[in-house]
Parts: C-alpha cells; structure tokens; sequence
C-alpha cells in the first residue's frame, strides 16, 4: 500500500506536483493519466524515492521512503520512463547487478534472473548486449528489472511509449499478467490504454489530482446524455419528423444525407441509449422506413478526460459523488 | 556496495576504459624504466615513478570522466536512485571500482625493483615507498576525477576540466615562485578568491542572499588578518600553492623520505572529494 500525503515539488515558482494526496491500495492495476507536462513523471519519481518532494512525505507500508529507504524501496520495483539500460552489457550481466543490489541470495540469483526473463519472454536474449536489442526488447528487460526481488507493487512510466502496435499489444498483456500478482502503477497519456488494462484511474492535471474512480464510474461523475447514430432509408425531413415523436430526444444534427438516404445523429437524456434505440427503431418500424444501422455511442474515457481537463479554473474531484 | 563495485568493473573491461588506462600507465613506465634504469644506470625505481606520475594529468580523465556523468546522460542515476542502496554506497563502489582497475597495472610495476634487483644493488624501501606513496596520490587524483564527472552530463565536459584542474595542480608548486609574496598580494588573491566562493555559494543554493553573506564574512576575515597582522599574511600565496600541490607532497617520498603526513594529507583529500561527491548525487535527488 502506497500513501502519499501533501507531495509538493516546486521548480523556482512552478509546482510540478501541487499538494496531492492518494492511496494505492494492494492487488489492483492503477494508471496515471494526464497531458503532457502534468506532472505524472514528477510523482512517480516521488513516490519510489527518485526525487525529494518540496513537502510532504510518501509511505509505502507505513514505511517512509527517506527514513527507512532500503525496507520501503524493496517492496517496490521501478521503471522509469527512459529504461535505465547499461547498453555495453547483456541483460543477464544486468539483472545480475540489479539483484545483488536488491540483496537477492547468491544462491537463488540465477534463479531469479530466469524467473523474471521468463516472466517479461527474454529468455532467448538474455545474452546478446542490450545494445543490439530493439526497443521493445529494451522496454522488456527494463520491465525484467522492475521485477527482480518480486516487489509487491510494480511501478511503470510510459511502458508503451514509442513502441509499434504490436509491442504495445504485447507490453499489455505482459501488464494484465503482471496484475495478477503484483499491485501495478502505470502512467500513460493514452486514454484508451489506461482504459483498457487499468482497474482504477488517477487523472492529474497541472500538478494536481482531478479523479481518481474506477474508469465506469468516471463517466456516471458527468452531467449524463446519450448519444445515437442512425442510419436511415429515408430523407432527413421524415426522419426528424419521427424522432420528434420521441420525448427523450433533446437535440439532432444531419450528419450525411443523399437520395433518400440519410445518418443522423441524436442525443437523448439519461444514461439509458438502449431503451432510447427501442423507441427509435419501434417508430421507424411503424411507419415502414427501414433503419440500416441504429449506434449508440459509448462515453469514452476521452470524452472523461477532454471534460476534466478543459477549465482552466481546476476543481479538485470529488470522490464522494461516486463512492 | 560490492554490488555497485562488480557492476563498475565488468562496466571498464566491457569498454575497453580499463585497458587502455592500464596499457598507458604501463608503457610509460616501460619507457621511464629504460631511460632512467637501463640507460643512465640509475639503479633508483622512485625517480621512474616520478618522471610517470605527469601522466596522471591524462590518465585519470580517461578513466573518471564517465563514471558519474554518463549515468546521468543515459538516465541510468534513475535506477539507482530507485534501487536499495545508498549514495555513499553507489559513491564507495564507484571509488574502489576505479581503484581497482588503478592497481591492476600498479601490480605489475610492482615487479620492476624486484626484477632490477636480480642485476644489482636495488635499494627497496625507497623504492616500494614511492610505490606506496604513488598509489595515495593516484586514489587522490581518482577522486577528484569522480567529483568533476559527477558536476557534469558530458564526459567531454567533464574530462576538459579534469585536465585543467590536473595540469594545475601539475604546475602549481613551479607557479608559486612566480606569485607574489607580499601581504598586499596575497589579500588581492584572497578576495578574488572569496568572490569565487560566493558566486559558487550563490549558484549552488540559488540565494543571493547566501552568496553576499559568505563573500562579505570572506573579505572580513581577511581585511581584519592583514590590519591586524600583516606578517602572518607574508608569504601566503605561494604557500597555499605549494600545500595545494600534490606533486609537491610526492617528491618528499621521490627524496627518500617516507612522510606520514603525506599519506595522511592524501587520505583527506580522498575523503574531501567522496564527501562532496556524495552530497552531489544527494543535490540531484533534490533538484531533479
């Protein structure tokens, strides 16, 4: 269990890290997510002991980082943004030093070392000089080494940046392993990738934390419409004059229409799309138009987050709304 | 610890640093050896370590530049600062992994006596205190070396002025006959030099404020020595030149004389520069 309280990290005037506070709890797979320059480096460079906070302090265990560094530091294991990689030696030159600086028994050293190759698929490299590994073998065995003296909680900045599609695809599925037995922290400006492996959000933005929720639960947090494609064989005029049957529809826009055939978009009050695309498509049906595609739009954490970090004005979340 | 001084030395034989600095101590005693030894006859060891100890000023950059500036350039500090050691851990381990490879090359010039002594009159206790006195200085100059690379991301930047400091340090005991030996001289150097101070104060701390208040304590003190006794100010420079030389200090050992305060003076300096290597690592942690 990490708790941060109150870090602050000043540079001159600027507050990198603005008075934020949270607690990671164990067994869940959190993610970071803010713009660039939000401050989520900042705060993972905090919370392993990297960076001295201006203020404030974090505990992991109830074990502060400064005052009993050697015990917090090994509960947890840690890759940077940039891979921390020797690129003279081989990785298992690499995770050998990593483990005898993490106090790993000599005995079960080589143990480890093939545990951990096995656990991120190094093993068949584990001897060629990380110098010629591509960067998604570099990212591997930086995240090896995140895991050498099987840390509780597994910290990753940016695991996925400048990787190509399938890496990315293949780092994922190595995090949603790794979140079976480790509590994992990532960080990340892709929404849809926080979306898809993260059981718990944290957005920061200007130093500062805006949500922290379950990503479902994020979206219910919003003044709550539905959107709805359509897509209709017949011309705009009768299409809205059907849906104007419809009490639900508040607003609707033509989003293509030619020779009768026409794709409009609707948005509708609550947060039931479903019920709304029985009502449409049981008026279409009534009145003998064919529907060729009836769409509702999920909320998408983009939406969430677009939504949050708009103001300038940043108004700090609150969780009770949700909890 | 070990852990930090393993990975340092597999780090110097991987990229050859290692070699070449070994190669470079070696042949320049090879050549020592047959100009003073063979050729001229000279049957004293000491006087070769005297005429090799110059190439520390291009030995000792070689090896210290990228100890600590190169972690920083490919952010390989991250990792250590997030694994479970120290920064006095990660500084000793970097230390004795460069004496480590600075023994290497000194155990064979170990063996030159010895072997001159199987053809001749060796005299050997002047000659192994030299040796041992020669090793001091170079742990000395090691450690200034370690402190440079660590103000610094580039090796370059951190080998240049590694030369500087060193080619300096080469010259300051000549230098000093030159300075003057007035009262009056040694105050003009003394407040240039507490300007210095202050400005460094000032952009380490990022306080004007602090800079001011060392800079005016620094001119005091030496305004109120020369006005109340100016003698104690003759003389000065050049003897803070001469104690600042730690050529200076070896040549008592070259004499035949093995000087207690000598390894004691150079054990402080190694000291000094840990503690303030150390502390740099600590103001990265702080600053980012």
């Amino acid at each position: 269990m990490i708790t941060a309280t109150h870090l602050t990290k000043l540079y001159g005037d600027f507050a990198a890290v603005d008075d934020l506070s949270f607690t990671i709890e164990d067994g869940h797979v959190y993610g970071f997510l803010g713009p660039n320059g939000a401050g989520k480096s900042t705060t993972l460079n905090i919370i392993t002991g990297c960076l001295a906070p201006t203020s404030g302090e974090v505990k992991i265990d109830n074990l502060d980082i400064y005052e009993n560094s050697r015990e917090a530091k090994r509960k947890v294991g840690y890759l940077p943004e940039i891979p921390p990689l020797y690129v003279d030696q081989t990785p298992r030159e690499y995770l050998d030093f990593v483990a005898d600086a993490k106090k790993v028994a000599r005995a079960s050293k080589n143990d480890e070392i093939e545990r951990v190759a096995k656990e991120t698929h190094i093993e068949h490299v584990l001897d060629k000089p990380i110098k010629f590994l591509s960067k998604g073998y570099r990212q591997r065995v930086g995240i090896s080494q995140a895991l050498v003296g099987d840390p509780q909680i597994v910290i990753l900045d940016e695991p996925t940046v400048g990787l190509d599609p399938v890496q990315i695809l293949e780092i994922r599925e190595l995090i949603n392993e790794l979140g079976k037995k480790h509590t994992v922290i990532l960080s990340s400006h892709i929404l849809s990738e926080v979306q898809a492996i993260c059981d718990k959000v944290l957005i920061i933005y200007k130093g500062k934390m805006v949500a922290f929720d379950a990503p479902e639960n994020l979206g219910k947090n919003l003044e709550q419409e539905s959107v709805i494609e359509i897509f209709c064989d017949c011309d705009k005029e009768s299409a809205f004059e059907i849906l104007e049957d419809i009490e639900e529809i508040k607003d609707k826009e033509i989003l293509m229409e030619e020779e009768n055939i026409c794709k409009i978009r609707v948005h509708a009050n609550g947060n039931e799309p479903l019920n709304v695309c029985k009502k449409i498509f049981m008026a279409f049906a009534s009145k003998d138009i064919a529907l060729m595609q009836i769409n509702p739009i999920k909320t998408t954490l983009e939406d969430i987050f677009i939504e949050l970090t708009k103001d300038e004005e940043v108004t700090t979340y609150d969780s009770s709304v949700t909890a | 610890m070990t852990a930090v001084l393993r990975h340092e030395l597999s780090l110097f034989y991987h990229n050859m640093t290692g070699y070449v600095f070994g190669a470079f101590l070696l042949l320049f005693t090879g050549i020592g050896a047959m100009l003073y030894n063979i050729n001229s006859s000279v049957a004293n060891f000491e006087y070769v370590l005297s005429f090799i100890s110059v190439v520390f000023v291009v030995i000792v950059p070689i090896l210290t530049m990228r100890i600590i500036s190169e972690e920083r350039r490919q952010k390989t500090d991250q990792l250590l600062y997030s694994l479970p050691i120290t920064s006095t851990e990660i500084v000793m381990g970097k230390f004795f992994s460069l004496i480590c490879v600075y023994v290497m090359p000194l155990i064979f010039i170990a063996a030159y006596p010895l072997i001159f002594a199987q053809y001749g009159d060796v005299y050997l206790p002047t000659s192994y205190g030299s040796l041992v006195a020669f090793f001091f200085m170079g742990a000395a100059f090691i450690s200034m070396g370690m402190y440079i690379s660590s103000l610094t991301e580039s090796q370059g930047m951190a080998a240049g002025i590694c030369i500087a400091v060193m080619l300096f340090n080469y010259f300051c005991a000549s230098l000093s006959d030159y300075v003057s030996a007035t009262a009056f001289g040694s105050v003009v150097v003394l407040v240039v030099m507490c300007l210095i101070i202050g400005f460094i104060v000032r952009f380490m701390t990022k306080s004007t404020i602090a800079g001011a208040i060392v800079f005016v304590l620094g001119i005091g003190a030496v305004l109120v020595a020369y006005f109340v006794g100016s003698t104690t100010l003759d003389n000065l420079l050049p003897n803070i030149m001469k104690n600042l030389s730690l050529y200076e200090r070896f040549n008592v050992f070259v004499n035949g004389v093995f000087d207690i305060n000598g390894i004691v003076y150079y054990i402080s300096v190694v000291a000094f520069f840990l503690f303030l290597c150390v502390q740099s690592l600590e103001k990265r942690r702080y600053n980012g």
